[in-house]
This record gives C-alpha cells, sequence and structure tokens, in this order.
C-alpha cells in the first residue's frame, strides 16, 4: 500500500493525478485506466435513465470495485438553479459531498460563467459541499471563489477536450504565487503528459485529465504515462529547479582541459 | 393524468405518490436521483410526495463524467 502523500476535501490521497471517466472505449478498458494510471479519484456524472435503462448501475457498480474517490461534476449546466439541483441529486446518489462545479458560458468554448459559477458556489458551500469549481485562470473571479467558501480551485488548462495544454502559463504561475494555501489543480485541456508536467512544475497541486488517456490509442499505457508524469512534476517542483540565462555556462569544468586558454578568445 | 419524465410524458392513474410511480415505471433498486418541478426530492421524501397532473420528474442515475 502506497502511503499518502496529499490531504484534499478531507481525504488522504497516493496520486497528485485526477482522472476523468467518459470517452473511453469500455468500462474494461476505462478500469484498467484508472488502476494503471494510479488516480485515486475519479469524475462522475449524473444522466437521464430510462426506466429499462441499467447502464447507470453497471457504471457505477464499475467504479464502486476500484474504491476510489468520486468528484461528481455538474456538467452541461448553464445556470444556478441547475447547478444547485444536479448537485443535490450527486450529493445523494453517490453519497459524497464532493462537487466539481460546472457552468458552462460558452457553449464553443465550454469556458466557466465566472459570475454565474460564484453565485452556484456561494449556495453549494453554504449547504455543505466541498467545491472543487472548474474556473477560469482568473485572480479576480479565483478571490470571489474562495470569499465563497472554496478551499480548492481548478483552474482550466485550455478549453476542456481540446489538449492544447497551458495557455496562459503566466497567469496560472501568478494564481499559484497569489494562494500558496489553497489547493489548486489544472482542470481541462491537458494533452500529453508534458503539459500535466509543466502544471506540476508550477506548483500546482494535481492535474485532472480525461481526453487525453480516453482516446489515446492505448488508453491504459497512457494512464500510467500521466501518473508517472504527475509525480515526475512534483519532484521536479520540489527540487527547484535551477534559473534560465541567456548564455551558455559549461556544465564540465574548463581549468585543466588540453589546450585551455586562459583568456576569452574567438575560434581562428 | 399526464406526468412528463425526462423530457416524455408519461400516462399515469390519479393518484399516486412519487415512490409508487418510480416502482411502477421499473426504477425500483436502481440508483437514481429524483428532481420534481426542477426541485431535488430527497429519498426519504418519495413515500409523501403526491403527484399531480402535469409536474415535471427528472430521474438520474451514475454515468461517465470528465
Amino acid at each position: 500500500m502506497t502511503a499518502p502523500i496529499w490531504e484534499v476535501g478531507g481525504h488522504s490521497l497516493t496520486s497528485r493525478l485526477l482522472l476523468g471517466t467518459a470517452r473511453y472505449p469500455s468500462l474494461a478498458v476505462l478500469q484498467q485506466a484508472i488502476h494503471a494510471s494510479g488516480a485515486g479519484v475519479v469524475t462522475v456524472s449524473l444522466r437521464r435513465e430510462s426506466a429499462e435503462g441499467r447502464a447507470g448501475s453497471q457504471f457505477w457498480n464499475t467504479i464502486k470495485e476500484l474504491g476510489v474517490q468520486v468528484l461528481p461534476n455538474t456538467a452541461g449546466c448553464k445556470t444556478v438553479k441547475e447547478a444547485v439541483t444536479t448537485a443535490e441529486m450527486a450529493r445523494e446518489v453517490f453519497e459524497t459531498a464532493w462537487l466539481k462545479l460546472e457552468v458552462i458560458g460558452d457553449d464553443y468554448t465550454l469556458q466557466p460563467h465566472p459570475f454565474l459559477l460564484v453565485e452556484a458556489a456561494e449556495q453549494l458551500c453554504r449547504r455543505g459541499f466541498e467545491v472543487f469549481p472548474y474556473t477560469t485562470e482568473d485572480l479576480v473571479v479565483a478571490e470571489r471563489l474562495i470569499q465563497a467558501g472554496c478551499k480548492i480551485l481548478m483552474p482550466w488548462g485550455a478549453p476542456i477536450g481540446s489538449g492544447q495544454g497551458l495557455n496562459n502559463p503566466y497567469a496560472l504561475r501568478v494564481l499559484r504565487a497569489r494562494y500558496p494555501e489553497i489547493t489548486l489543480i489544472v482542470d481541462a485541456g491537458i494533452g500529453k503528459p508534458s503539459h500535466a508536467i509543466a502544471a506540476m512544475e508550477l506548483g500546482y497541486d494535481g492535474v485532472l485529465v480525461n481526453t487525453a488517456v480516453a482516446r489515446a490509442t492505448d488508453p491504459v499505457q497512457m494512464g500510467r504515462a500521466f501518473g508517472l508524469a504527475v509525480e515526475a512534476g512534483r519532484l521536479a517542483y520540489q527540487a527547484g529547479a535551477m534559473p534560465v540565462q541567456d548564455l551558455a555556462e559549461p556544465s564540465t569544468p574548463v581549468t585543466g582541459t588540453p589546450f585551455w586558454h586562459s583568456s576569452p578568445g574567438r575560434n581562428p | 393524468m399526464l406526468i412528463e419524465v425526462n423530457g416524455e410524458k408519461k400516462e399515469l392513474n390519479a393518484p399516486h405518490l412519487l415512490a409508487d410511480a418510480i416502482n411502477h415505471w421499473g426504477y425500483a433498486g436502481a440508483p437514481i436521483a429524483v428532481a420534481h418541478n426542477d426541485e431535488f426530492v430527497p429519498r426519504t421524501r418519495y413515500a409523501t410526495l403526491q403527484l399531480q397532473d402535469g409536474d415535471r420528474l427528472e430521474i438520474v442515475s451514475p454515468m461517465q463524467g470528465g
């Protein structure tokens, strides 16, 4: 059993990777990918269930067998009322107060609606939810979400499912510097493990990935790759990266090397 | 009476409690949650909530999500 490395929302976790459960070729591949990634948190959702259909039961049983913490989302909600009602339904079905709060403001980019997001977060925090708001990298919206009671923020890297990576590293860096005590998770837009490493090197606490794993040629191996990437990025952040400089600096000591000249010179 | 369930109209013999309707439509035992006229209904209220003609129900269950 791996020792917990991270406390979030009252739970001890052994990985800083959060994995989405949508868009996999099959439930079996999903199950293997979660296992290979080492993720201890998976996102889930709610959809209309037909009386005859039992897809929901089958999916839910698969997830329960894995023993991972679930993070229900409010995907598709566009109003505060929809988000709050969906959250209440999710809390009852999934038996957790954790909630990935999504309130979408634009159909083409799926950009979070900052004003409605803050309003919904205020209501849900008052109702006892542990709200993980899916937000933009906007610093002032982040401040309002924290005032609403959020202890965790999930800024986007890029639009959902786009695979573009971190579109605004500057703003993500500023958020990290401005809120050292808040749990920050990059959610959405991650396309490759190198993007996840970049987020972790910025000092982010975790990364949430779905499509990059689900739509890989081999989702199970990609899950493993993301698990390793998140760990590598965290280690690198803790180790402290060297400063960047414009000119070369020899890594091999030059004093005493053959044909060494003490004065700087040019090529003949 | 007509009840709208997940956007589809269903006929129901009045009067009906929500708990009876859920059983009648075959949802018994499934991991579901219900919203009645856009308001969340806790499981504990199924046995007392009386459905009226024209009511709207959302009946949801777990699905994959990102």
